[in-house]
């Protein structure tokens, strides 16, 4: 199955109005015995901002990581429930998992440039797609470099090693990394955690601009955070959704006790 | 201080116990350096024994039935031929067992089987090689006493050894680069191709050298594989008759004469120092590519 | 197209050019199929090796016992193939009176150099002093060989004038400076396993160093330090150029180190050497003693691993 040909398809019969990137519904994961996610459901919309905040253990980074199925990683974790991306199911067999991830980009936690130059780790991607004209590759890289606002500090160094940078410019070309591909969404589990707070103002602007073109969803616990940059705001605890809403409604006026708890710094 | 010491019978008994760790201390000392001061006599003799015979033309001389005319020239090109073989065959054979138990093998019964056996045959006596290669690819496989049956040889010799190295290097890479890769849409071997075999190279050539170190100065299996001890020619083709460095040295030490230990530390001396460049170039690659993840 | 992607208004459509590759990617995806089951082809090697020599031995040595009763192999002292008398016993006193040796010369110092580097060296002492032991252990055993015959028996001669030219003595010797390294290094491993707060713990009720290395480190470590010693002895067991040039031909059956003696491994070297035809009883006989030499140091291997398994656990 090709997941762009579905995508064409689904996008043409939707209204633009309430579109939804992921659509989940009853998600259940284990790890082997533990149960670590509890029947979520959820609509994420597009080219918005979605925060995941929570205590840590919660199932914030679990859930993330569903969306792309990099949880599979770990070969024990089972799930059973349904996740819809632009109306496809991404649990689907007959979809590839690079398929879908080449839709659906990831940042991690810790910056993880690869340790070759600058261009090389942003030509990775497209490389791997089969895209191997350098002429292309250089307008890709570019592209990429200016998205992630990160073109001007290293532009006369690309083939420098980019272990030469630092934790911040690392970041930043890993989110550079990520959209070489010109993925749709854009995951990104707690980016700015091992930033100083120059470089996690940096990004934060970054999310801000990217929101434009990508949908972001990202896990984070700073409630700070969280509220600065996105535009709806979901409360994980415990392996629960508890509360879903508009970023300005969940911090002003919760709807559960145990997200005002949270957000006054009760527990967590 | 003690109910039941005397002050004076305790400070005797502390200092005989500061005494006593003294006298270890130099001890413990001692017997680490008892290794070291043999291999410096080893070193030593072989050096003062060997430097009289070591000229150019040892180096580029054929065997001879006379001590002042024999030379190594031969069993230098032998050993180079036989880690021609052994190199491509362990490490293909080595890197990619490696790859599949570190990369690939679900955690069963097979893999912990697999991994075992690797551990067993790395503590089999070189010499059992030797039988095995002896049966079967010198007459099973009717290779004869050739280079290639030789090279196979040591290429199974060496293959546990290359094998935990490289598994080593592999695991060494972290998790997060092959995340990364994954969260492109990269597959599983796309990966490995790209991401994880080029952050473990240098680890893995750095093990693969020190094993084909061992390769270049072990003798036991080829003798039995038949490398010849005296040979006029090099090697015309992989079926032909070879020698090796320590073939060369083995046979000069085990004849008769007071001259022929002088010729075999000359031997010694172009092993060793053979030996040595392999490793500065394992030692070089390890510090050069130190890892910086 | 999907609407995203007409706001950015590209130059070049990347997930376009994704999808116009999709087609050459296929190979790609087959490759994906192929490579495990070619990397678990290799891996499958080095069973077959494995199941090579167990296959080898065997077959060869049970040509040989059909020739040969079992009793006669096991129980006659004498051991003269070219002459039809089959006794394994002296091959393996000359192994085992090698490995003795050797023991006695690599346990007490790989153990006390393994103290030292742990327990009293400083960092800088311990980074020089150990890399240049580890040479002792890639040096060729041809080397050793040639240095315990032309060096170590020469200067025992001196001391014990009745030493035979080629005997267990100096071969035991050399073979035991071999195996330091892996005493030491084995064994210091399993000390730095000890965790600190128990070195701690004795110095605080006022230890010496020597009482908390004897007392609280060597006792936490013992099972490693076993473990290394079980394999240095199964490399012992299988050492053959040491003792085939050094102690000489001659399978007495002794445990006089100063006489010459045959091991099993020397005995192999010995048989396979030019004259012996295949498919001769000689021929087969080598195989028996090859069999023999496999299920010794196998059964110390695994004794080595279980007892290491066992001290993993403790902590």
């Amino acid at each position: 199955m090709d997941l762009s040909q579905v995508i064409h398809h689904e996008n043409k019969n939707k209204p633009k109005e309430e579109k939804h990137v992921f659509e989940v519904s009853n998600l259940n994961l284990w790890y082997g015995d533990d149960q670590a996610l509890y029947d979520i459901n959820m609509n994420i919309p597009e080219n918005q901002v979605t925060a995941i905040i929570g205590p840590s253990g919660c199932g914030k980074s679990t859930f993330l990581k569903t969306l792309n199925r990099m949880v599979e990683m770990v070969p024990s974790v089972k799930t059973s429930g349904n996740i819809k991306y632009k109306g496809t199911n991404i649990f689907d067999p007959k979809l590839s998992v690079e398929d879908l991830r080449t839709h659906v980009g990831m940042v991690f936690q810790k910056p993880n440039p690869f340790p070759k130059s600058i261009y090389d780790n942003i030509a990775y991607g497209p490389r791997i797609h089969g895209i191997k004209k350098k002429r292309d590759l250089d307008e890709i890289v570019e592209k990429s470099l200016r998205g992630a606002a990160i073109w001007d500090e290293v532009k006369d160094r690309l083939d420098e090693n980019a272990y030469g940078l630092s934790g911040g410019q690392q970041q930043r070309l890993c989110i550079a990394r990520c959209l070489a591909i010109e993925p749709d969404v854009i995951l990104m589990d707690e980016p700015t955690s091992a930033l100083d707070p120059i470089s996690t103002l940096k990004v934060e602007e970054l999310v801000q601009e990217l929101k434009e073109n990508y949908s972001i969803i990202i896990v984070t616990h700073n409630m700070q955070q969280a509220a600065r940059v996105s535009d709806k705001t979901a409360f994980f605890l415990n392996g629960e959704l508890v509360e879903f809403s508009d970023t300005n409604v969940l911090f002003s006026n919760p709807e559960d006790q145990r997200t005002e708890d949270y957000i006054t710094g009760r527990f967590g | 201080m003690n109910g039941f010491l005397s002050k004076e019978e305790w400070k005797k008994r502390l200092n005989r116990r500061l005494f006593i760790n003294r006298i270890f201390y130099i001890l413990f000392f001692a017997a680490t350096t008892i290794g070291l001061i043999f291999l410096a006599m080893l070193l030593y003799r072989v050096l003062t024994q060997g430097i009289g015979y070591l000229s150019w033309d040892f180096i580029k001389g054929f065997p001879a039935p006379y001590p002042e005319e024999a030379g190594i020239f031969a069993g230098m090109i032998g050993s180079v031929y036989l880690i021609a073989i052994v190199a491509p065959v362990s490490l293909v054979l080595g890197v990619s067992t490696a790859i599949y138990l570190e990369e690939y093998a679900p955690k069963n019964r097979i893999s912990r089987f697999i991994q075992g056996n690797i551990q067993n045959l790395a503590g089999v006596p070189s010499i059992v090689f030797g039988l095995l290669g002896l049966t079967f690819f010198v007459y099973i496989m009717d290779f004869g006493y050739s280079l290639l049956a030789g090279g196979l040889t040591m290429s199974l010799l060496v293959l546990p050894i290359i094998v935990v190295a490289a598994q080593e290097a592999i695991r060494s890479v972290p998790n997060e680069l092959k995340e990364a890769s994954y969260g492109m849409g990269a597959t599983k071997w796309q990966t490995i191709l790209r991401v994880v075999l080029p952050a473990s190279i240098p680890g893995i050539l750095t093990g693969s050298i020190l094993a084909l170190s061992r390769a270049i100065g072990e003798t036991a299996p080829l003798l039995i594989v038949g490398a010849a001890a005296a040979i006029y020619s090099l090697p015309d083709s992989l079926l032909g008759p070879y020698t090796a460095m320590p073939i060369q040295i083995y046979s000069w030490v085990s004849r008769p004469g007071e001259e022929w230990p002088l010729v075999a530390a000359a031997g010694i001396i172009v092993l060793l120092i053979v030996l040595l460049l392999m490793n500065a170039v394992a030692v070089f690659i390890r510090n050069k590519f130190q890892k910086r993840y | 197209m999907d609407t995203s992607s007409t706001i950015k208004k590209k130059t070049l459509d990347v997930q376009e050019k994704i999808r116009q590759n999709k087609e050459k990617q296929k190979v790609l995806r087959k490759l994906e199929k192929v490579v495990p089951a070619f990397l678990l082809l290799c891996a499958g090697f080095s069973v077959i090796t494995t199941a090579g020599i167990l296959f080898t031995l065997l077959k060869e040595a049970i040509g040989f016992f059909g020739v040969v009763p079992l009793n006669e192999f096991f129980f006659n002292t004498s051991w003269r193939p070219w002459s039809g008398s089959f006794g394994v016993l002296p091959l393996i006193t000359g192994t085992l009176l090698i490995t003795l040796i050797a023991i006695l010369v690599a346990l007490p110092l790989g153990i006390a150099a393994a103290i030292f580097l742990s327990e009293y060296a400083s960092a800088r002492v311990r980074k020089m002093i150990k890399p240049t032991l580890e040479v002792l252990a890639g040096i060729p055993t041809v080397v050793y060989g040639f240095f315990a015959l032309t060096f170590v028996t020469p200067v025992l001669e001196k001391l014990i004038p009745d030493l035979q030219i080629f005997n267990a003595l100096s071969a035991g010797i050399v073979v035991g400076i071999m195996i330091i390294p892996m005493v030491a290094s084995l064994s210091e491993d399993a000390m730095n396993a000890v965790p600190n707060s128990l070195r701690e713990g004795a110095m605080a009720m006022g230890s010496t160093k020597f009482e908390v290395a004897m007392k609280v480190v060597l006792p936490a470590a013992f099972s490693g330090v076993v473990a290394s010693i079980v394999l240095a002895i199964s490399r012992a067991i299988g050492e053959t150029m040491i003792v085939t040039i050094a102690a000489g031909q001659s399978p007495n059956f002794t445990f006089d180190p100063t006489m010459s003696i045959q091991t099993l491994t020397a005995f192999i070297v010995q048989g396979t050497s030019g004259d012996t035809t295949y498919g001769s009883t000689i021929y087969y006989s080598v195989y028996a003693v090859g069999i023999t030499l496999f299920v010794f140091t196998l059964a110390m291997n695994l004794l080595a691993q279980y007892i290491a398994r066992r001290f993993r656990e403790e902590y």
